[in-house]
C-alpha cells in the first residue's frame, strides 16, 4: 500500500481516509449491512406484493412502484455518492474517494438500469407505451450514459489513478443532470408523474402504500452500501496485493 | 510535476497573456490551415451525409421538411465529433502541451484558445455549408436564419464540451471509442434546443425561447470547458 498517498491529518474526515482504519470499520460494519438489506428487502418485498392494498386505478401493476421508485432513488443518490467522492478525491486527493466513486459506478449503472425497465414494464400497461421521449426518460438515460461512460473512462488507462481522478472530472462535469431529472417532471409538462412522496407539504400517497415503498427504499440503501464496501475493500486487497508481488520480484 | 513548476509562480498578467493566447491561436490556425484535408472533412461529411438520407428516406418534401432539422443538427453534431480527438493529440505527442503548462498563459485559457480555433476550423466551415445542405431539404427561406443562428450558438457549445472529453480521454485505450460516449450524454440539450428552434419557426412560433436557452448553455459552457478541460490537462502531464 505504499503508492497511496497518507491523508492530510485533522479533520474528522480525514480520520476514515487511512486505508487500514477503513478497512477495519468496514469489516465491522458489513454484517449489519447485509442483514439490514435482507430484512428490509424480506420485509418489503412482502408487504409490496401482499401486505399492500392494490389501487383503485392500475390494479395489481401498481406493484411495480416498489422496485421501480427505490431504484430510480438509488441511480440519483448514487451518482450523489460519486460527485462528492470525485469532489474530495480531486481536492483532498484522498485515495480512498476515488475507490469509492469506482465502486459506485456500476452499481449506479445497475440501479438506473432497473429503473428504467421497471417503468419500462408499467409504461406498457399504463401509458400504452414501452417508451416515451419525455423529460423525465430522457433525462435517466442520459443518466445510464454518463455511468456508462463513467466506468469506461475509470477502466481506460494504465494507471489506476489517472482512470479515477479523469472519471472524476466527467462525474463533476455530469452533475448538472442531477437537478435536470429531479425537476423535469415540473418544466416539462410529461406522461411521468410528478413528485408524490418527498413533496414540501408531505407525501400525498396513503400510509399503506407509502410504509413497504420506505422499507424497500432502506432495504436498496443498504445493499449499496454493503456492496459499495465490499467492492472497495476487494480494491484495497487488490492493490495490497500488487504491492506484495512487486516486492517479491524485487527479489526481497 | 510540471504542472507544480507552473503553479509556483504566478502567472504574469498585463500583455504576456494576450500575447502568449494570440500565439497560440495564430500557431493551431496555421497548422489547421496547412492541412487543408482536414479542414474540409469535417464539411464533406456534414454535406455527404445529409445528401444520403434523402436517399435512404425518398424524396418525399413533406417528409423531408419535417426531419430537416434533426438531421442538420445531428450531421453537424458528428461532423464537430469527427475533428475532436485530434484536439490535444498531437500536442500531447510532441510535447507542445508541456509547453504550455511551464508557459506564463493560464491553461484555461490555453483551453479556450485550443476551443476556438477547433471551432473556427469546424464550426464555421460547417455554419457555411449549411445553406447548402438546408437547400437539399427544402428548408424555406425564413427558417434559414434561425437555423444558422441555433447552430453558431450549438457548435461552439458542442466544441467546448467536446474539448473537456478529449482533454480527459488523453492517452486512454481506445480513446476514439471512449469519446462519443463521453460528449453524448452532455450533447443532448445543445441539439433539443437546436432543433426544438427551428421546429418553432417553421410552425411560425418565436424560435426565441430556444434560441435563448442554447445561449445560456453556451455561457455556462465555457466556464465549465475552460476548468475542466485545464484539470484534466493537468491530470494527462503529471
Amino acid at each position: 500500500m505504499s503508492d497511496l498517498a497518507r491523508p492530510p491529518a485533522g479533520s474528522a474526515l480525514h480520520r476514515f481516509a487511512s486505508p487500514a482504519r477503513f478497512l477495519r470499520l468496514a469489516g465491522s460494519l458489513q454484517p449489519w449491512l447485509a442483514g439490514g438489506t435482507l430484512l428490509c428487502l424480506g420485509v418489503g418485498l412482502y408487504l409490496a406484493l401482499f401486505g399492500s392494498p392494490a389501487d383503485y386505478q392500475q390494479g395489481e401493476t401498481v406493484r411495480i412502484m416498489y422496485v421501480h421508485v427505490p431504484a430510480a432513488w438509488m441511480a440519483l443518490f448514487v451518482y450523489l455518492c460519486i460527485a462528492l467522492a470525485s469532489a474530495s478525491l480531486l481536492v483532498w486527493r484522498h485515495p480512498l474517494a476515488g475507490l469509492v466513486a469506482k465502486a459506485s459506478a456500476p452499481l449506479g449503472a445497475a440501479f438506473t438500469f432497473l429503473a428504467l425497465a421497471t417503468g419500462s414494464l408499467w409504461g406498457k400497461p399504463m401509458w400504452g407505451t414501452w417508451w416515451e421521449w419525455d423529460g423525465r426518460m430522457t433525462s435517466v438515460l442520459i443518466l445510464f450514459f454518463l455511468y456508462l461512460g463513467l466506468i469506461a473512462l475509470t477502466n481506460a488507462f494504465e494507471s489506476p489513478e489517472r482512470g479515477q481522478r479523469a472519471s472524476a472530472v466527467l462525474a463533476l462535469v455530469g452533475v448538472v443532470n442531477l437537478p435536470i431529472i429531479k425537476f423535469s417532471v415540473d418544466w416539462w409538462n410529461t406522461l411521468h408523474q410528478p413528485a408524490s412522496v418527498m413533496r414540501l407539504d408531505g407525501p400525498t400517497i396513503d400510509p399503506s402504500m407509502l410504509w413497504p415503498l420506505l422499507i424497500m427504499a432502506a432495504g436498496f440503501t443498504f445493499y449499496y452500501l454493503w456492496v459499495m464496501l465490499l467492492r472497495v475493500r476487494g480494491e484495497l486487497v487488490e492493490a495490497r496485493l500488487r504491492a506484495l508481488q512487486r516486492l517479491e520480484t524485487e527479489g526481497r | 510535476m510540471v504542472s507544480r513548476a507552473r503553479e509556483q509562480g504566478p502567472p504574469q498578467a498585463g500583455p504576456s497573456v494576450t500575447t502568449a493566447l494570440s500565439a497560440l491561436v495564430r500557431r493551431d490556425l496555421r497548422l489547421a490551415l496547412r492541412q487543408r484535408g482536414d479542414l474540409l472533412t469535417a464539411v464533406l461529411f456534414f454535406l455527404l451525409t445529409a445528401a444520403l438520407f434523402p436517399f435512404g428516406i425518398g424524396p418525399e418534401p413533406n417528409l423531408l421538411l419535417r426531419i430537416a432539422p434533426g438531421i442538420l443538427w445531428v450531421t453537424a453534431l458528428l461532423a464537430v465529433l469527427l475533428s475532436l480527438e485530434r484536439l490535444f493529440l498531437a500536442d500531447g505527442e510532441d510535447g507542445s502541451l508541456d509547453l504550455l503548462l511551464v508557459s506564463p498563459l493560464p491553461l484555461e485559457l490555453a483551453v479556450l484558445g485550443k476551443v476556438l480555433v477547433h471551432w473556427l476550423s469546424s464550426g464555421l466551415p460547417i455554419l457555411l455549408s449549411t445553406p447548402l445542405a438546408a437547400l437539399l431539404y427544402g428548408l424555406p427561406a425564413e427558417a434559414l436564419p434561425v437555423l444558422l443562428l441555433a447552430l453558431a450558438l450549438g457548435t461552439p457549445t458542442l466544441s467546448l464540451l467536446g474539448a473537456t472529453a478529449a482533454a480527459l480521454t488523453l492517452g486512454a485505450r481506445r480513446g476514439g471509442v471512449l469519446l462519443p460516449l463521453l460528449t453524448m450524454p452532455l450533447y443532448v440539450p445543445v441539439v433539443i434546443f437546436g432543433v426544438a428552434a427551428v421546429d418553432a419557426s417553421l410552425a411560425g412560433l418565436s424560435a426565441r425561447p430556444h434560441l435563448l436557452l442554447l445561449a445560456a448553455l453556451l455561457a455556462a459552457a465555457l466556464p465549465v470547458a475552460a476548468l475542466a478541460g485545464a484539470a484534466a490537462l493537468r491530470q494527462a502531464a503529471e
